[in-house]
């Protein structure tokens, strides 16, 4: 009998940074995405509560925005800020990839057998958002702590 | 830790060069028959330029530790037998020479994602499964055989082979399926080697199943549990690029390829 | 999502991707057009909600962030365990908390726009 209940990495296989580190920054693009889904769909819900304060009057509304004008709640709208512009710009690349785009031509490989589907384009596009991410939330701290 | 005397290896296996060099091959070991102890064992084997990961498991295998676990045929990267994990990261035993390590110690672990037989040696009973799932034939009403002029073949033109020849090397040796991160949580998704076959049938202008495929692969723990992560691609030993397929098949289900 | 394939579902799931995104634009430019906190003030968001156009583009995108969120949780937690009871839970447990989401979210946007405040 095989050893079934150990045959997958499980959690480990996701979250372990050494499989950022020798499958490149593809699967850390892998991962922020669906971490970044997450933690928007956490803010999504916290926001639409949040704004049904206004059904309750200007008091319990002012007393409600009181927790995000704080350094840390301003730190925390910055996250969602770079999450909101990563998920965005990484969905984008994937929604061009997974619609044949930019993932090369099928043709007769040639050793030493370099994927196409992993190429310069869909890095680039990577550190790009990843930068775009930053960019967003660094304007984000200066509108917010202005 | 068991060494093997440079002198001796060469005697015994009567190489004619001398080895100058060793290495600390760590082997894991494990037999899940028996209890669920992991071990790792140590021996030092004498290593040339050439020599692959899978000659120096063969060197403990013969002179060593008769009882070392390990699957492999041709030796030439062609059967996809011996995939496991070497030094952390997967590749073929035969298609990987310890030089090219820049290591003195090699680890050699069994694949992940996979349920261990014994010692380096996993059961890929869900990959063919999920292989033959996906119907790898070509697939047609009228038959090969024709009852007049006797054999005939579907005829193919080589521009149309460019198309899949990528998708037809695969050697099903799994490292993408050990590769893959959705593979590594979800124990019903078809895998990027099935599914990169999958498109090499479909591509193929011979075939009629294309309906039938993708009928099988559209369901919850078919294609669109891929997301694109490309580490099957980055291990494939053989330039298939699972993860190239499987954008391509995903344009036909999004209405964009014919 | 017995009844959908898997294939209609991820097209929807694209789809309100594209649409939320356009949303999200114009939703946050309407905070920026004038002083941040300045636009947060009780009156101003008041003012927002009873614009039956703005009112209209929170309730689409309360809809399309609310289809587009619970699938992707839907799909991650698909993918972390298996099994009929698990994945029917998963399946409708998800679609529960998507309608919830938009109910009480919708609740918010209509009595505010018809001035129940």
């Amino acid at each position: 009998m095989e050893r079934e209940t150990g045959a997958r990495e499980g959690l480990k296989g996701w979250l372990h940074p050494g499989k950022i580190g020798k499958f490149g920054i593809e699967r850390l693009a892998w991962l922020l995405m669906r971490l970044t889904g997450l933690g928007l769909l956490a803010y999504f819900i916290g926001h639409i509560y949040e704004t049904s304060h206004i059904l309750d009057g200007k008091a319990v509304w002012d007393k409600s925005l009181e927790m995000t004008q704080t350094t840390e709640g301003h730190l925390f709208l910055a996250l969602v800020i770079g999450m909101c512009v990563f998920h965005t710009g990484n969905g984008i690349r994937l929604l061009i990839a997974q619609m044949g785009y930019g993932i090369g031509k099928a043709e007769r490989p040639d050793y030493p057998y370099k994927p196409q589907s992993i190429n310069m384009k869909g890095k680039a596009c990577i550190y790009a958002t990843l930068g775009m991410a930053a960019l967003a939330m660094w304007y984000g701290m200066a509108v917010m702590f202005t | 830790m068991v060494t093997i005397h440079p002198k001796l290896s060469n005697e015994l296996s009567q190489t004619v060069v001398s080895s100058t060099k060793s290495v600390k091959l760590k082997i894991k070991r494990s037999n899940p028959n028996v209890n669920s102890d992991e071990k790792f064992d140590e021996f030092v084997v004498p290593i040339e330029k050439w020599t692959t990961v899978l000659d120096s498991l063969l060197d403990v295998k013969s002179y060593l530790d008769h009882s070392v676990g390990i699957r492999y045929s041709c030796r030439q990267a062609s059967c996809g037998s011996c995939g496991m994990k070497i030094n952390g990261k997967l590749g073929l035993a035969c298609f990987t020479k310890i030089s090219e390590l820049d290591s003195d110690t090699v680890t050699v672990e069994p694949m992940d994602n996979y349920p261990v037989v014994r010692d380096l040696v996993v059961n890929f009973d869900r990959m063919i499964n999920n292989h033959k799932k996906i119907m790898p034939y070509v697939i047609r009403e009228d038959s090969e055989i024709d009852a007049e002029s006797g054999v005939r073949e579907f005829l193919q033109s080589p521009k149309n082979v460019e198309k899949y020849i990528q998708f037809s090397n695969c050697i099903k040796c799994g490292l993408c399926n050990s590769a893959c991160p959705t593979m590594a949580m979800d124990k019903s998704f078809v895998g990027p080697q099935a599914l990169a076959q999958a498109y090499r049938y479909i591509a193929d202008d011979r075939d009629k199943g294309k309906n039938k495929r993708l009928k099988i692969i559209d369901e919850s723990h078919g294609i669109w549990r891929c997301h694109f992560a490309g580490s099957c691609s980055q291990v494939c030993p053989k330039g298939v690029d699972p993860a190239m397929g499987i954008q391509l098949l995903r344009g036909y289900l999004l209405g964009i390829r014919d | 999502m017995m009844v959908l394939r898997e294939s209609i579902i991820m097209k929807i799931h694209y789809g309100t991707a594209i649409g939320a995104l356009f949303l999200t634009v114009i939703h946050i430019m309407m905070r920026l057009t004038q002083d941040f906190h300045e636009s947060l003030q009780y009156e101003n968001v008041i003012a927002n909600y009873e614009s039956v156009g703005y009112a209209l583009l929170l309730e689409l995108l309360l809809i399309l962030i609310s289809v587009h969120g619970f699938n992707g949780l839907r799909v991650i937690l698909l993918e972390m365990n298996q099994g009929p009871t698990y994945e029917k839970v998963v399946t409708y447990g998800c679609l529960a908390a998507m309608a919830g989401l938009i109910t009480y979210g919708s609740r918010t946007i209509i009595m505010t726009s018809m001035g129940m405040v």
